[in-house]
């Protein structure tokens, strides 16, 4: 049994995330965990690129790990006086949380593996971004101007709604 | 006769105006405002009476008029509600005495008054009584009086109390209204039972002579007494309330804590004799249905007016010792009523009845309003502050001196006319009443004479600033009443009003009449040895000799102190203290229970609330895979 | 021979559950936010993931998983807005302090 390319590649993102999203929940100090959060949005986008959807991997790449992850590091920076302060957490916090958190990955991989999703192929190939332009401005079946529209005023609004909150008074 | 509801409606009018606009007023314009429209009222119930008793009799009797009708709450066909104008020959005198009284005691208020607070509230509320008053009597039927009897109650309650910030006169208030209440349940409940067998609250049907509207209540009986005999008792319970018969007197005396005046028109002339109106009005019926009520009715009447006259004599308060006679002399009212019968001449006492109600009210209006121009000269109510006035307060002093004659019985003033009515009334009744009731009249002669040695003879009392003449709007109407007191004993009153309505002339009976004033005058002797100078030492020595009877009739025979014992010791120590404790331990016991198990529940379970989201998540996914897990496996 | 579909949908479950782990622990508001980013990320891999692999021919998931990192982005703004706000407010953004802010 050889391995093509493409699992090797899948290998390293999911060992990657797999990693990196444990590091980013257990480790103390913040800075650090705003910088695995990074390389996991990084392997979601490296994921999007093997599932042949190379837009929403640049969208990931640009909007998560270019801006929100920016403002994060900003924000830990402006609201952390203390580096070396170090969150202590309960211990019977953490082993509540960890058994609970367990216990759904549990159920959740069972469900997964047991469940048939019947017959299926990685096919077709990469997603055309005419289509997807034509999709987001039209207005039929299957067509998204409307939430595309929703989406704009939203973000509208938490521009608006940010400066505000923030803004010194 | 339509012009007969401005009667009632011009005192409302006031009572409204003055009652919203009032404080806006000046004091002086309120007074006018409630005295000229209770002026108009007043021309108006004079000309009334003109045109009832000028108008042709059928069948020898006075035709009842009922001017103004309506229909207020229908419950059958037969039974319903009304509100309406009756006029009869007892209602028309009424609206002449009540409005005639109003009327004196408006202008004389105008002086009394002057400068107190709340003025404008003052009129005000003399036009509600004045209104209520004028209702009660022209009532059409049997519920109108009632309500009617609760609104004079009302503004009764409301001027006794008018010095709200005076204890006494808050308690006083409260204990007439509380004592009359009590007195109107008895009322209430004689109004159920009479129009629930009779089918009709109308005193025409009730009056009417016609044995079958009792016809239901035929062979109900209930204690041994027929129901309608219950019936008018329990309706002569709240006469006996609010005209202070024994024993639910107590809170006349009282009442004085008023305005003068108000003792004048509420407590003496008008509102304390509506109980008499009512037994006259509802006269046949006790007459004919119920004669050992009617009996009733004159022993508690006999036996008031010997217990007020003799505690009359020892009072020294002079509004109290008024407030006893004039309880006295509503308890001769209702001996005559008592004794009376139906036809010509055997309907005497009632004739009598209504006859001594006229002219009491004028010369007791008269005695109060005099003896209200006195405490305003002297400021004080106590005979000692009082003495040797007669000399500057000459109108006061003649026209005081005409009531006390009248009331003692001396011809030729009204008082002596109708009380010698009554006694001979009574003596054709009974001798023992008749003695028993001379004995009363005499009594009524001393103890007013003493009252008037005491304020206008003897030696004067020290005074702050010197006592002086009353102003001419208070001496003003001591003089009309006292002119009506002169002549009032001439009115032909056989000839309008009788039990039966047919023509009477009153004849004296000399025998009596002479009995009765010779008695009189030995009275007055006696008073004028005793008080004439004040230095006589005889009162003084009587009252050491009889020591005993007098420290209890000057405590009125601790009929309060009984009151007192029954509801504080009996009723609230046995009764509400229990009632108390259960409430207190057993059911806000109960209560609290419930309360503290809640409480202590919600202490146990409030860490659940904690605020905190990540519990609440956590919660939220243990919940959410059990759900899963039993919705896929189970 | 190609990926299985169930590894991604491993993948994207574990990720959920650091996710919500961090959720449950973390005390410091970033965190809890980080967490947050870790959940919403899982969805949107789980979006494409069946969208490319069940219905090939169909766009819903792809533009689901668009439109959610959109929306986080939205999310993420404001939030860090409040806490930057609370921060000035309270100089602290641990969790516990936070029912100070009531008083």
């Amino acid at each position: 049994m050889e391995i093509t390319i493409q699992e090797t590649v899948f290998f390293i993102l999911a060992a990657v995330i797999v990693g990196c999203s444990i590091l980013a929940v257990t480790t103390r100090r913040i800075l650090r965990a705003a910088t695995y959060l990074l390389f996991v949005l990084f392997a979601t986008a490296g994921i999007y690129f093997q599932l042949n959807y190379s837009f929403l991997g640049a969208v990931q790449l640009t909007v998560y790990a270019g801006g929100i992850t920016v403002l994060y590091v900003f924000s830990i920076l402006l609201t952390s006086t203390d580096n070396r302060h170090i969150e202590k957490i309960k211990r019977s916090k953490v082993f509540a949380g960890l058994i609970a958190a367990l216990a759904g990955a549990a159920i959740c991989i069972f469900i997964t593996v047991t469940h048939s999703f019947g017959s299926y192929h990685l096919t077709g190939g990469e997603l055309p971004v005419d289509a997807i332009g034509k999709a987001l401005m039209g207005t039929g079946k299957y067509q998204y101007l409307l939430p595309f529209e929703l989406i704009s005023v939203l973000l509208l609004a938490c521009i608006v709604g940010g400066i505000l909150i923030a803004r010194k008074r | 006769m339509e012009y007969t509801l401005f009667i009632l409606l011009l005192p409302l009018l006031t009572f409204f105006g003055l009652g919203l606009f009032g404080p806006k007023m000046k004091p002086c314009v309120a007074g006018i405002i409630g005295t000229v429209s209770l002026a108009i009222a007043a021309a108006l119930a004079y000309f009334t009476a003109w045109d009832y008793f000028s108008a042709p009799r059928v069948d020898d009797v006075y035709a009842t008029v009922v001017p103004f009708h309506v229909e207020w709450l229908h419950f059958t066909d037969k039974l319903h509600i009304d509100l309406g104008i009756l006029l009869d020959p007892i209602s028309v005198m009424m609206l002449v005495v009540i409005t005639t009284v109003s009327l004196m005691v408006h202008i004389y208020s105008m002086g009394y008054m002057k400068g107190e607070r709340g003025f404008q509230r003052y009129y005000a509320f003399l036009s509600l009584f004045s209104f209520s008053m004028l209702g009660l009597v022209v009532a059409t039927n049997i519920f109108q009086t009632y309500i009617f009897w609760e609104l004079v109650g009302v503004s009764s309650y409301l001027l006794i109390g008018f010095y709200y910030t005076k204890p006494e006169a808050v308690a006083a208030s409260k204990k007439a209204f509380i004592v009359t209440r009590f007195a109107d349940l008895g009322f209430l409940i004689g109004i159920l039972l009479l129009s629930y067998f009779t089918k009709t609250f109308s005193f025409e049907l009730l009056t009417s002579g016609d044995h079958s509207i009792f016809a239901d209540a035929a062979g109900v009986t209930f204690l041994g007494g027929s129901v309608i005999s219950w019936a008018v008792a329990l309706v002569f319970i709240g006469c006996a309330g609010k005209s202070a018969m024994f024993p639910l007197h107590i809170w006349l005396p009282d009442a004085m804590e008023g305005p003068t005046p108000v003792s004048a028109l509420i407590h003496a002339a008008t509102m304390v004799v509506a109980g008499v109106y009512l037994v006259a009005r509802l006269f046949p019926v006790y007459y004919f249905e119920a004669p050992e009520v009617l009996v009733m009715v004159a022993v508690v009447g006999a036996f008031t007016s010997l217990y007020a006259a003799v505690v009359a004599c020892v009072q020294t308060d002079i509004k109290r010792v008024l407030a006893f006679s004039t309880i006295s002399q509503i308890g001769f009212m209702m001996v005559a009523l008592g004794v009376s019968g139906m036809e010509g001449h055997a309907g005497l006492g009632y004739m009598a009845s209504m006859f001594h109600l006229f002219t009491h009210a004028m010369f007791k209006a008269l005695l109060f309003l005099g003896a209200g121009a006195i405490i305003h000269a002297v400021h004080s109510n106590e005979m000692s502050h009082m003495g040797g006035l007669r000399r500057k307060m000459p109108i006061t002093h003649i026209t005081f001196l005409i009531a006390c004659l009248a009331i003692a019985g001396i011809p030729p003033f009204s008082g002596f006319f109708s009380k010698d009515e009554i006694l001979a009334a009574c003596f054709e009744f009974s001798p023992v009443m008749g003695w028993t009731m001379s004995f009363i009249a005499a009594l009524t002669a001393f103890y007013m004479f003493r009252l008037y040695y005491n304020i206008f003879w003897g030696k004067p009392a020290q005074h702050e600033h010197e006592p002086h003449e009353a102003p001419a709007n208070m001496t003003v109407p001591l003089i009309v009443l006292a002119a009506i007191t002169c002549i009032a004993g001439f009115i032909p009153f056989g000839h309008f009003i009788t039990a039966d309505g047919i023509s009477y002339n009153i004849h004296l009976d000399w025998q009596v009449a002479g009995t009765s004033i010779v008695i009189a005058c030995i009275a007055i002797g006696v008073a004028t040895g005793m008080y004439r100078t004040g230095t006589s030492p005889v009162p003084g020595r009587l009252a050491e000799r009889f020591r005993g009877v007098h420290t209890a009739a000057y405590h009125r025979f601790y009929i309060d102190e009984f009151y007192q014992f029954v509801t504080h010791k009996l009723i609230f120590g046995g009764i509400s203290r229990p009632i108390a404790w259960f409430d207190r331990h057993v059911i806000d016991g109960a209560m609290n229970g419930l309360a503290w198990v809640a409480q202590k529940t919600s202490y146990a379970i409030r860490s659940l609330q904690s605020g905190q989201i990540q519990q609440y998540a956590f919660v939220f996914l243990l919940g959410t895979l059990i759900i899963l897990v039993l919705v896929l496996y189970v | 021979m190609e990926i299985r579909m169930e590894y991604y949908l491993i993948i994207s479950t574990i990720m959920l559950f650091a996710g919500i782990y961090g959720f449950f622990t973390r005390r410091n508001l970033l965190a809890v936010l980080i967490s947050v980013e870790l959940m919403l990320n899982s969805v949107d891999i789980n979006f494409a993931v069946f969208n490319r692999y069940l219905f090939p021919e169909a766009m819903e998931g792809f533009f689901f998983a668009l439109f959610a990192i959109g929306v986080s982005a939205a999310e993420t703004a404001v939030a860090i807005a409040i806490i930057i706000n609370i921060y000035r407010n309270i100089r602290n953004i641990q969790v516990k302090k936070l029912g100070t802010m009531k008083h």
